[in-house]
């Protein structure tokens, strides 16, 4: 029942989706009861429209921290492949560094999200953990800047990921401050929100986002949530998994493992 | 029917007219057709035009490159991770050549010592380690091997060695305190190098009464625990 179409509805209805997507089940299970429908004739129909299906995919992204290492190529690659301003401050995504100090003490550093590198450790001997974290817009199945969008300019896609219509929005910043994880930005030429697509513009073509694809230790895994088979669903069943602010509801589809509470 | 009715008739229709009007010149035309967005802003979004060519491309015209990618430690990385964003060369290859990364710039993004990496990575510290020469002028940038390997388990246990390296142990070799089966280098997980297992390995030194090396009494020092429950000894405090 898991790879029936899913029924759309507004992101906070999951369990109507659920219902709906039941009701859609039985609606086709009862003719193939009755042997009113072939079974090879519905299998044939979406092999035969070979065009891209948005409602089939429900997509997210597994970052596991254990195997980041800091570099920033993924910044990079996102900045070059969605015309990001180069300047410090815009990001899609970005690398934080987390130093945890022996009495408890959490110190956060993005120096420009991490593309200069990061500078020594001070005072190393006081240093009781520390590690890489990527970040970026976590699509959120529940997602607060769609919800205060006055005008319908941000939106999440059927296949689950949060764009920004740059012809419609009016650059009013209520999504950037609505955004927990500060993943949003007014573009400074724009004056529009920008934000991480997933690079929506690849997966339509069947490629990976920039920064999964140059990642060089894969610490970014890429796929569906659910349905077929796909690295991130084999990542999501083999890891312990983390969301961030959990507590907030706005069940994000980015995931991570090995991730330290620290860490929000 | 008091006068004033008609007039505020009228007044209703001209509100409700005007509404209408300006929703039918101000909503956009695919608008609402999905959820409560343009539904062509959707396909506008997909149509931005891609940078990164993505490996597969890379694989149709440089087959023995990725062949010889494909056994390194370097396996897992796409091409464009170094040689930068290639769509433009895969759709004109004559036209443009992707950057070929030489120096010691782009290797050291990843392999500079960083305490923050993750256990394991192997990291060099670029101002000690061969200063000037170019990193593939040793390394194979497409199939890195490390060169000769200079004592046996910092080849897997770099981020070990480094630490050891600053720290008050560093005068000890492995083998000291581990005896690592020949096996252990083929197949490292199934055949595991021994521990020490009692607190009397570790008071050798430190309850031994040797000269410059702290002292305890192994009697009433945290008794019950093992030592390196509390002291890690890659790397041991110099309290």
């Amino acid at each position: 029942m898991a790879e029936m179409t899913r029924e759309d509805g507004p992101p906070s209805a999951s369990g109507r989706r659920a219902f709906l997507g039941d009701l859609a089940a039985a609606c086709v299970g009862t003719p193939l009861l009755l042997g009113a429908v072939k079974l090879t004739d519905l299998l044939a129909a979406p092999a035969a429209q070979g065009a891209y299906d948005a409602a089939e995919h429900w997509y997210g992204m597994g970052v596991d921290v254990e195997r980041c290492i800091g570099c920033a190529r993924c910044v990079v690659a996102c900045k070059t492949e969605n015309d990001v301003p180069e300047e410090p401050h815009f990001f899609n995504t970005w690398i934080e560094r987390y130093v945890i100090r022996n009495d408890g003490e959490v110190e956060v550093q993005s120096p420009n999200g991490g593309i200069d590198g990061f500078a020594p450790l001070e005072d190393p001997g006081t240093v009781r953990r520390t590690f890489f974290v990527p970040k970026l817009c976590n699509h959120c199945e529940n997602p607060p800047c769609v919800q205060v969008c006055p005008v319908g300019a941000t939106f999440i896609t059927e296949d689950g990921v949060i764009l920004v219509d740059e012809g419609y929005c009016i650059g009013c910043r209520y999504c950037v401050q609505a955004c927990p994880y500060g993943a949003r930005y007014i573009h400074p030429e724009k004056h529009v929100a920008g934000k991480c697509t997933f690079c929506y513009h690849r997966l339509r073509g069947g490629q990976l986002p920039a920064c999964v694809e140059v990642c060089p230790t894969g610490a970014r895994i890429f796929g569906e949530v659910e349905g077929r088979p796909t690295p991130l669903s084999r990542f999501m069943r083999f890891n312990d998994l983390q969301i961030l602010k959990p507590n907030l509801n706005t069940k994000p589809k980015v995931y991570y493992s090995n991730l330290d509470y620290e860490v929000s | 029917m008091p006068q004033q009715v008609p007039r505020l008739v009228v007044v209703f229709a001209v509100a409700i007219i005007a509404l209408l009007l300006a929703r039918w010149y101000l909503v956009p035309e695919t608008f609402g057709e999905i959820g409560h967005y343009r539904a062509s802003a959707v396909d506008s979004i997909a149509a931005r035009p891609v940078k990164y060519a993505g490996q597969r491309e890379c694989a149709v015209c440089h087959a023995d490159v990725v062949e010889a990618k494909s056994g390194g430690n370097h396996r897992g990385l796409s091409c464009e991770g170094c040689h930068g964003p290639a769509a433009m060369h895969v759709n004109a290859p004559m036209d443009t050549t992707p950057v070929v990364p030489r120096g010691r710039d782009l290797c050291v993004l990843c392999h500079a010592y960083n305490p923050s990496r993750p256990t394991g990575f192997p990291q060099i510290d670029p101002v000690a380690h061969n200063p000037r020469m170019a990193c593939n002028g040793c390394h194979a940038p497409h199939a890195p091997e490390p060169p000769v390997t200079p004592r046996e388990c910092s080849a897997c246990h770099g981020q070990i060695a480094t630490q050891l390296s600053l720290s008050h142990h560093a005068g000890l070799e492995c083998s000291t305190c581990h005896e690592a089966p020949a096996a252990h280098r083929e197949n490292p997980r199934a055949v595991r190098p021994t521990k020490p297992t009692a607190r009397a390995f570790c008071g050798a030194c430190h309850a031994g009464g040797l000269p410059d090396i702290p002292q305890i009494d192994l009697g009433t020092h945290n008794a019950g625990y093992l030592c390196w429950q509390c002291h890690y000894p890659h790397n041991p405090e110099a309290r």
